[in-house]
């Protein structure tokens, strides 16, 4: 075996080393220094984060089964950069009582669902595709169960574990149908075999495909266990699962749809995937005005955005692209800044609706300017970063150039305002509703403060400083041949 | 950075230093927010005045460039969006008039309460949007001030309104978001059909025109796009609704500084970008939108007829004149245009000083509904006899600015040979009398008469802000009145490129 080929996964390596650190001290570390695990793991793996923008080597390994690209490479570090920010407001909550005795457990599950996530990013063989998505399914669930004492958590995690595994049945099932027609596995075998092969069977496996990694991403029909899980799991877990774990499948959907059935399905997965944008987007939209428990709000806007990022997968293009994990970048740092003023504000007052947000402006003015910038940025403001991501993910989409695709911008672009409604609900009741103040005035964690302070200098310079999408247009652009069999 | 050399960018530098200022101040501090408010309105009226007087100067020293002062800067390199700056005469006399818009609004909100300090950031924030919009011939950065100029009225009216300001708040926001979508949905097909060439695409407004390379069928899709989008903003019936409660629930500041500039972006976006990039669609559905604004001139005048709040009297009217504005723009004829943007100033100025004015009374009287009030000229003349320079001024006064403006309009808009154009004229006209029924109306009921309210003959008149304030713009009013030809001078050139684009496709 060629050792060398190791040198092509710096960034895996990196985080397994990241989590043994973290497993050693957790293991052998006297008790009383166990307080200092979560901030321990937090500068590990901020150290790390730095570590993995050293470039990677570029190419196939494994036989082939494992790429490493330069649009892994960023995609890879936008994941980091969440996960860094999740951790590191996640310092105070793993100290506190009932969940202290296990957080060396949240942090090892936790990194390995990102081991799993980038296996699912790299991987360019259905077997690792599908080895990732179960890493990064599996011990999910074991997390969204953390907080054991509350009823809701453990129902969180039985639907997000049935769901989990119901789909990737349905989409092993799917591969078991694309193996049998083609023999291989490998994406570019795949292509190359189904050129020119018009089978109704090859669609129906497409469909389970689509479904399979639907659930991950939360697209309508398959978001049902949504709303109850990110309402029941800890607001940490809920964070991650809106975010981090949503662009890793948004990512990987993405090389599938484009490498393996872009040749000669294109059409084919681009209608279904036109069905399901404009379900995802009106549904998710539709459902988030009425919800009161921002958790469950913000499950069904992450929906919607959901179906935002599949715009850019649709349009396959390098355009597509870039604007695509520009949006997932900026959807980072939008939906943390919110889930952890939501966290914060949990942690201490144990208050999650709406109306108990009502007047927070009067008493905690910083965490109110905090969520409005996230809630704009969301609904897409400018000068706010949400502005630029869904422009050009609109822009991405327009470049196909076909009218059906002009009527779901459309169709896409009337949906912002219905989301812009919900948003400024929130900022309605923070700002505008100062007569009665449910919150008193909070002092937080400094590393919560941190965290908050890392997501708005995101929400405000990602857009206005034009470097970030110039490099990932830069990197998508490389990748022309990838583009070139659509 | 050579952007800086570039005087156009200071009016989007100025009101964001001011927003740095504000955020630097105390809560509690009332004076240095006013001071920094003041001094960063007062530095936008004096680069105003400066800009007029360079470019009337470029103008006279014989360049003929369709925009002056250019700039252009790359920000988005792979999809070639720039920041690129440029104005027009157009362009000009509305940064002027935002300008003295700006400054007139900071004075009628000195007794801003509460939170006096959050007021005036998003007031600024609202003017770097509308100043950012006037000086980019980019469609991505000109879309993007406009957004930022949009949504700060949320909170402004939100929290410092009154009555139903939280129907009223979201259903401008939407509404206003909603023709935004449309136009979103427009500047990208207009960006991936700019050029003949693959694979080429332009946002600046300049090379789009001159490619001029839009798909005939692409332009008929898009045009309505653009169109309603500014439309909205503009007041165009059917989608003016927003406008009535917006401005009634807005405060006094927001008021002028929305029917005084923000309606405008929508009259300049109609020209700038429908009209003069989609020449050919504009010539085809013209007949459509001239019908709706039509309607909207006759509509919104009857309206304000019957209406017993003052401002809801003000916003009806505001329907009728921003109507007069895209109705105009819509003849297509450089008489017809520069009527526009003469009303464009004027309906600016006028309708401020309404709003101003209205405000002061409703802060001392606590009514705003016109049946409760009476005889007000005895108790506070200087509002009372402003009121009046106002409503002259509406109903088209000669020596005031709403006189020259119709009549250009009407006279250019008559220019047209054919029977559409002409009976719509004549249905327009209407207005002018009808505006004179209003006016007169509002004017007996409020000023003369018997005193209603006994409470009222306490009241005080103006006091110096509140004069400085109404000053200002009752002296703009005069002067457009009085020296139209100073104005016309500097807006006559911007017309020819987009008369020139209409007819080379009739």
């Amino acid at each position: 075996m060629d050792y060398s080929q190791f040198l092509m996964m710096p960034q895996e390596i990196g985080l397994l080393v990241v989590f043994l650190l973290v497993f050693l001290y957790d293991t052998f570390m006297p008790a009383k220094t166990l307080k200092g695990l979560p901030l321990f793991a937090t500068i590990v793996f901020g150290l790390f984060t730095i570590f993995s923008f050293f470039p990677v080597e570029e190419g196939m390994s494994f036989g082939d089964m494992f790429e490493s690209n330069k649009a892994t490479w960023a995609m890879k570090n936008i994941l980091n950069i969440g996960m860094f920010i999740v951790l590191l407001q996640s310092v105070k909550w793993a100290n506190s009582d009932f969940v202290a005795i296990r957080r060396g457990e949240f942090y090892e599950l936790m990194l390995l669902t990102l081991f799993g996530m980038y296996l699912m990013i790299s991987g360019r063989h259905f077997l690792v595709f599908v080895i990732g998505l179960e890493t990064a399914s599996l011990p999910l669930a074991t997390l969204v169960a953390f907080e054991k004492k509350y009823y809701e958590s453990h129902e969180a995690a039985a639907k997000y574990v049935l769901t989990a595994v119901f789909s990737s049945a349905i989409m092993l099932l799917g591969l078991s149908f694309v193996y049998g027609i083609t023999g291989t596995l490998y994406f570019n075998e795949i292509a190359s075999s189904i050129q020119g092969e018009n089978s109704l069977l090859l669609i129906v496996a497409l469909a389970f495909l689509i479904s399979g990694v639907g659930y991950k991403l939360s697209l309508v029909p398959f978001h049902l266990w949504t709303a109850d899980v990110y309402q029941g799991a800890p607001t940490m877990v809920t964070s991650y699962l809106s975010v981090i774990s949503k662009g890793s499948a948004a990512f990987a959907f993405f090389v599938i749809l484009v490498q393996a059935f872009g040749a000669a399905y294109a059409p084919i997965w681009e209608w279904m995937l036109y069905a399901i944008i404009i379900i995802t987007i009106t549904v998710g939209n539709l459902f988030a005005i009425r919800q009161r428990n921002l958790k469950r709000f913000l499950a069904f806007s992450s929906i919607s955005q959901a179906g935002y990022i599949m715009l850019g997968v649709i349009s396959a293009n390098a355009v597509g692209m870039a604007s695509m994990m520009y949006y997932i970048l900026v959807y980072i740092f939008s939906n943390l800044a919110a889930f952890g003023v939501i966290a914060v504000i949990e942690r201490y007052t144990g208050k999650v609706t709406t109306d108990d947000y009502n007047g927070l402006f009067k008493t905690n003015p910083w965490l109110a300017f905090v969520m409005m910038l996230a809630m704009f940025s969301l609904g897409g403001i400018p000068p706010f970063a949400g502005f630029f991501s869904k422009f050009f993910i609109f822009l991405g989409a327009a470049q196909t150039g076909n009218v059906a695709i002009y009527v779901l911008v459309l169709i896409a672009l009337i949906n912002t305002i219905i989301s812009l409604y919900y948003y400024l609900l929130v900022v309605k009741a923070m700002f505008i509703r100062q007569d009665e103040c449910v919150i008193p005035a909070l002092k937080s964690h400094w590393t919560e403060k941190a965290g908050l302070w890392i997501c708005t200098l995101g929400i405000l310079l990602i857009g206005l400083i034009s470097c970030i999408y110039t490099g990932l247009s830069n990197i998508t652009s490389s990748l022309s041949d990838v583009f070139s069999m659509i | 950075m050579e952007i800086f050399s570039n005087m156009l960018i200071y009016f989007v530098i100025i009101p964001i230093l001011t927003l740095g200022g504000l955020a630097l101040t105390k809560n509690k501090g009332i004076d240095a927010i006013r001071a920094v408010a003041v001094t960063g309105a007062t530095a936008l009226v004096a680069l105003a005045l400066y800009l007029v007087y360079v470019f009337l100067k470029a103008r006279a020293s014989g360049v003929t460039d369709v925009m002056l002062f250019q700039q252009s800067v790359m920000w988005y390199a792979p999809l070639n969006i720039k920041l690129a700056l440029g104005v027009d005469g157009v362009s000009v006399v509305m940064i002027l008039l935002s300008a003295f818009i700006v400054f007139a609004g900071v004075f009628a909100s000195w007794k801003m309460d509460p939170l006096p300090k959050q007021f005036f950031l998003w007031f600024f924030l609202l003017s770097t949007g509308v100043f950012g919009f006037f000086i980019s011939i980019d469609l991505f950065t000109m879309f993007m001030f406009y957004e930022v100029a949009l949504i700060p009225m949320y909170l402004l009216i939100g929290v410092w309104g009154s009555g139903n300001k939280n129907y009223s708040a979201m259903k401008l926001t939407l509404m206003l978001m909603g023709g935004s979508a449309f136009l979103m949905l427009g500047i990208i097909g207009i960006y991936f059909h700019s050029s003949a060439t693959p694979g080429v695409h332009t946002m600046n407004i300049l090379e789009i025109a001159q490619y001029n390379a839009i798909p005939h069928n692409w332009q008929m899709f898009l045009f309505p796009m653009t169109f309603v989008g500014f439309g909205v903003l503009g007041a165009m019936f059917p989608f003016h609704t927003w406008s009535p409660d917006g401005h009634a629930s807005a405060p006094t500041a927001v008021s002028m500084l929305h029917a005084g500039v923000l309606m405008k972006l929508g009259g300049y976006g109609c020209f700038r970008i429908a009209i003069y990039l989609m020449p050919f669609a504009a010539q085809q559905l013209g007949w459509i939108f001239l019908t709706l604004t039509g309607i909207s001139i006759v509509y919104g005048a009857f309206s304000a007829c019957v209406q017993t709040d003052l401002k809801y009297i003000n916003a009806y009217s505001s329907v009728s004149h921003c109507g007069m504005v895209l109705f105009a723009i819509l003849m297509f004829n450089t008489t017809a245009m520069t009527g526009a943007v003469l009303q464009m100033l004027s309906h600016g100025l006028m309708t401020a000083l309404f709003f101003a004015l209205i405000g002061m009374i409703y802060g001392r009287t606590h009514t705003r509904d016109i049946r409760e009030m009476g005889g007000l000229m005895h108790i506070m003349p200087y509002l009372g006899v402003g009121y009046v320079i106002a409503g002259f001024a509406s109903l088209g006064l000669p020596g005031l600015s709403g006189f020259v403006a119709e009549m250009t309009i009407f006279v250019g808009s008559f220019e047209h040979q054919d029977m559409f154009h002409r009976v719509l004229t004549i249905a327009a006209t209407t207005s002018i009398v009808i505006t004179a029924v209003y006016i007169l109306r509002v004017v007996g009921k409020l000023l003369y008469g018997a005193v209603q309210d006994e409470h009222h003959r306490t009241l005080t008149d103006a006091d110096g802000t509140e004069r400085i304030a109404t000053a200002t713009l009752i002296i703009c009013v005069a002067i457009i009145g009085c020296f139209p030809n100073f104005f016309i001078n500097i807006i006559r050139d911007s017309f020819t490129p987009v008369v020139e684009a209409l007819t080379s496709v009739m």
